[in-house]
């Protein structure tokens, strides 16, 4: 277990959430009549902790496990091995009725507020059934609140009324946020919150997200594939690549100084708007292997490019190493 | 290949065709489109001027529901009911009037000198034919030649477009490739016979950001090598900046801004663009706070009567909700849609003829970039 999660500014506190050596394998039956099994390794070795109040950004490109870590870390979705501490307690070891209300802390917002959002419910009904399941409010009360939420995430009261097939991709983006307010998480896990929207609607929601945290003082693991907006929300954070989380540290410097070749590969690749830098790119060849047989050594080194790669890298995985205060990189050469 | 468009092209005129020399490749001149929907009839392109000279790079951008792919179907006549292009819409591509030709001629144009690529590689593909008859299909269709010949250059092109393993992967179907993989056989159809425009709709918003860049240096080289226009339609502000020459900024069906990319990007005139540069988040300059455009896009059967951007519009004024403003020309090369352009025009040449130049601006941009007008 963390003792203490050092945050981008070198302060160390005590973690909110604490994700130790997280495994998750899933079984996969394939080929025709699923007569051939195999092993998805999903998640691998996954050690992450995030602070009361602090926003941890977790990128990656698809298949790199990222949403699978975000749902063992609610248990949705069950752990091979390791742990998941909230608050000090083991999610993965808890009793259904005590998982229940440690649900109540943690809640998520998914890139697709279909996904949290029945259709056949109004928006003010969705957001009234965490507040009735977990006991907060009822009747009047709980009609109150349900408009003070609406409010504080901009929309208006009369939304309440509303199924989600009435609004643009935006409002039910707050209406979903809305939902997971309504019984006061401490954690927000946040799935690609802004990635079906359009930019100047995507603006509006990562500005409320800003918002709320500083007015609420809430935790955020924030996932996303656009480092962009990764930069903008979050002072610290990691990188995953097949399963495993490659380098990890305080966004300035990891942004300045990458440190492990992924990572560099991944910045330089994102095109920014302004005709007239001029970034080296580095262009990888092929595509990610398939982590039901993940390589040998480092999992990214048959994409590699760094001029030093040798046997060292498809021979033995490198462990996550401090490069600067606060930054940890897993590579040989880096 | 035998191709006589194989020649070492200079890179300037590859698709001259028939077109009148000097004239420009693509002319799209006052494009409509509506859509009959339940709720009225849906303007999604209204009044649409574009233009791409051989062998230029050019870029379209909006965000959703702007109706910048309505105008790519549009030009290829892919506009299917209840969607319908107005009458008196122009498209003429090396010299012809495309929303005049039958529906056979349309044919040998599409997919011959004028190819597409859209944004799904899952569904663009048919998952029956094996990739290589996909492409061979299109050869065969626009270029004669026996069935072997075909066959051979779809393995070629895959070899282009650096598909390891080309003749086996002819063989195989689409569901046997990843996401970069389709996006790559998408492009070996469409330049299977060396088109002289490709309209490229989000061709890479599908794909992982290290693909992504993969494939758009993949493109770049082909289009150097075979000299291709490209009318590149996305909403990534980035892609734009990194690929483009010029740039025409869609919002609401109408064009609001039309410019160098250079120029666009050191000082955008419209406020919509304004916005849209505000509103991205940057890896390249850490922004406290996001400048979001309040509101959203009005839905295409209602847009707001005046310059369709008023309502979010941060310097809106009485006239801009009383009239359209046209594009109205600043300079060389740009145009905008938008009063206060005019405006500052007027209060430039008012400064030209009295006293020191008017540092005011109406944006809070530095008064050098607007007094460039």
């Amino acid at each position: 277990m963390t003792e203490q999660v050092r945050l981008s500014d070198g302060t160390l506190v005590r973690p909110l959430l604490d994700v130790a050596d997280l495994t998750v394998h899933f079984h996969r039956r394939t080929g025709l009549f699923g007569s051939h099994r195999e092993i998805v390794q999903a998640v691998s070795g996954v050690s992450l902790a995030i602070g009361h109040k602090e926003t941890l950004g977790l990128v990656g490109e698809s298949g790199c496990g990222k949403t699978t870590l975000a749902r063992t870390v609610l248990r949705l979705v069950e752990r091979t091995s390791g742990t998941v501490r909230f608050d000090g307690q083991d999610l993965h070891a808890l009793a259904p009725a005590e998982l229940r209300r440690m649900r109540r802390r943690i809640q998520i917002v998914f890139q697709d507020p279909y996904a949290s959002l029945n259709p056949r419910l109004t928006i003010g009904a969705a957001i009234r059934e965490g507040l009735t399941i977990h006991k907060l409010a009822e009747g009047a009360a709980a009609d109150r609140r349900v408009r003070e939420l609406l409010d504080e995430v901009g929309l208006s009261a009369d939304a309440a009324d509303g199924y989600p097939h009435e609004f643009s991709g935006g409002q039910r983006q707050r209406a979903g946020i809305a939902r997971a307010l309504a019984v006061e998480p401490e954690l927000l896990v946040c799935d690609e919150p802004v990635s079906a929207l359009d930019v100047s609607v995507q603006a509006q929601v990562l500005n409320l997200l800003m918002d709320l945290q500083a007015r609420r003082g809430l935790s955020y693991l924030f996932i996303s594939h656009d480092l962009a907006v990764v930069r903008h929300v979050a002072p610290r954070v990691a990188v995953m690549y097949l399963g495993r989380i490659v380098e990890e540290g305080p966004a300035e410097e990891l942004y300045a100084r990458p440190r492990h070749p992924y990572t560099q590969a991944l910045l330089s690749a994102v095109p920014v708007p302004d005709p007239v830098s001029k970034r080296p790119r580095i262009v990888l060849p092929g595509d990610p292997p398939s982590p039901v047989n993940p390589p040998p050594g480092c999992p990214f080194h048959p994409r590699c490019q760094h001029p030093g790669k040798d046997a060292m890298c498809s021979e033995v995985r490198p462990e996550l190493a401090e490069r600067a205060p606060g930054l940890r990189a897993a590579c040989h050469k880096g | 290949m035998s191709d006589p468009r194989d020649a070492p092209s200079s890179g300037a005129t590859p698709g001259a065709g028939g077109a009148a020399p000097g004239a420009p490749l693509l002319e799209i001149a006052d494009l409509r489109v509506t859509f009959a929907t339940g709720d009225g009839v849906a303007r999604a392109v209204d009044g649409v001027d574009l233009v791409v000279q051989a062998g230029e790079t050019v870029g379209l951008v909006g965000e959703s529901g702007c109706g910048k792919s309505v105008t790519a179907l549009a030009v290829l006549r892919l506009v299917e009911h209840p969607g319908h292009i107005a009458h008196g819409s122009r498209v003429r591509f090396e010299g012809r009037d495309l929303l005049a030709l039958a529906d056979r001629d349309i044919r040998a144009v599409r997919g011959n000198h004028l190819a597409l690529i859209f944004q799904e590689p899952a569904t663009a593909l048919n998952p029956v034919l094996t990739i290589g008859s996909q492409i061979a299909e299109v050869i065969r269709t626009h270029q004669h030649g026996s069935r072997a010949e075909a066959k051979r250059r779809a393995v070629e092109m895959l070899r282009t477009v650096g598909i390891p393993d080309a003749e086996q992967r002819a063989d195989g179907y689409a569901h046997q490739l990843s996401g970069g993989m389709r996006q790559r056989v998408l492009i070996a159809i469409a330049l299977a016979c060396r088109p002289h425009l490709v309209i490229a709709d989000e061709p890479t918003t599908a794909l992982d950001v290290t693909i992504q860049a993969e494939i758009l240096e993949l493109l770049d080289g082909l289009q150097r090598q075979m000299g291709m226009a490209v009318l590149l339609i996305t909403h990534n502000l980035g892609l734009v900046a990194e690929r483009t020459r010029r740039v025409y900024v869609m919002y609401a069906g109408q064009l609001v801004e039309e410019a160098g990319t250079e120029a666009l990007f050191s000082a955008p005139l419209h406020p919509y663009t304004q916005g849209l540069m505000a509103a991205v988040p940057r890896l390249d300059q850490l922004r406290e706070r996001l400048a979001a455009i309040p509101g959203q896009v009005p839905p295409a059967t209602a847009w707001p009567g005046g310059c369709r951007f008023h309502p979010r519009c941060p310097f809106a004024f009485d006239r801009c909700r009383a009239e359209m403003p046209p594009l109205l020309e600043c300079g060389e090369g740009r145009k905008a849609r938008c009063w206060l352009v005019e405006e500052r025009a007027s209060e430039h040449a008012d400064a030209r003829t009295s006293e020191p130049a008017d540092e005011r601006t109406h944006d809070g941009r530095r008064g050098s970039e607007s007094r460039s007008l």
